[in-house]
């Protein structure tokens, strides 16, 4: 059996991969992307965690986040869209004011 | 074997979260991050997390993935990172910092109270055992998710309806 501890660094290293995508990058759409990564790597810990104890609620935990991220990627693909719309542009550093 | 299991799979969920870094192309990036979520709902299923292995190809590698490719080509692809980069100095200090992070994350992985004495068994993740706790121990978080999904989805109608706000 695996034990917990290589899954919980795995997904340490994701998530720094994904801190690092999402400063490195300047195109909106991989910076979602990247976000992503970082929750993905979040829910391994927690199923890891949740194994440790023994327990099913960790998995349940990660089922609130895969809701949580299916709703954030709507919205923010929306707001991605609507920008784009407006700007005809998609650069992070084009958006340095908070408004239009 | 297992271990065999588990380092393929972190190789290959290392290596497409690079790829995905590195591809200029979103829709490159999108099809490595498909293979990232594809090897964790693997790696859930050698942590016997069943249900959750099924939810993550259903909701991410389904939805989320598609719902990417259609925002990719709604907008104009493979154009988005032209023209010369104002901040690139500012780009490199990133990766020193999140390696940092890494080293962080890792001390504090190695401290004391991670140490926990292995278990025997893994916990079944099936349906049933989620399904139960969901509809009791986790009740109001659950039907909270549902209005957070509701919320979504008039909010994403009221933001991309064309003439209006």
């Amino acid at each position: 059996m695996v034990p917990e501890s290589h899954y919980v660094a795995l997904s340490a290293v994701l998530f720094a991969l994904g801190v690092l995508g999402v400063l490195i990058r300047r195109n909106p759409l991989v910076i979602f992307m990247s976000i992503e990564l970082m929750l993905n790597a979040a829910n391994l810990a927690l199923v890891a965690f949740g194994q440790r104890h023994g327990t099913p609620s960790g998995q349940v935990l990660v089922f609130f986040v895969m809701c949580v991220a299916a709703a954030e990627v709507a919205v923010g693909l929306a707001i991605i869209v609507s920008i784009f719309r407006m700007r005809r542009r998609l650069s992070v550093d084009d958006l340095s004011h908070l408004r239009y | 074997m297992a271990l065999v299991t588990f380092w393929v799979l972190a190789i290959l969920a290392v290596a497409s979260a690079i790829g995905l870094l590195l591809r200029q192309n979103p829709i490159h990036g999108a099809l490595f991050l498909v293979g990232n979520l594809a090897t964790i709902a693997a790696l859930f299923l050698t942590m016997r997390a069943e249900f959750l292995a099924t939810a993550q190809v259903i909701v991410y590698a389904g939805a989320i993935a598609v719902l990417f490719v259609f925002a990719i080509m709604v907008l104009i692809p493979g154009k988005e990172e032209t023209g010369p980069d104002p901040l690139r100095p500012q780009r490199w200090l990133a990766v020193p910092v999140v390696g940092f992070l890494a080293l962080e994350v890792a001390l504090a992985l190695r401290s004391g109270q991670f140490q926990a004495p292995p278990r025997g068994q893994l916990v079944s993740g099936g349906i049933e055992s989620i399904g139960r706790l969901l509809f009791t121990d986790y009740l109001f978080p659950f039907e909270v998710t549902s209005l957070l999904l509701l919320a979504a989805v008039v909010g994403v109608i009221a933001l991309t309806r064309r003439g209006a706000a």
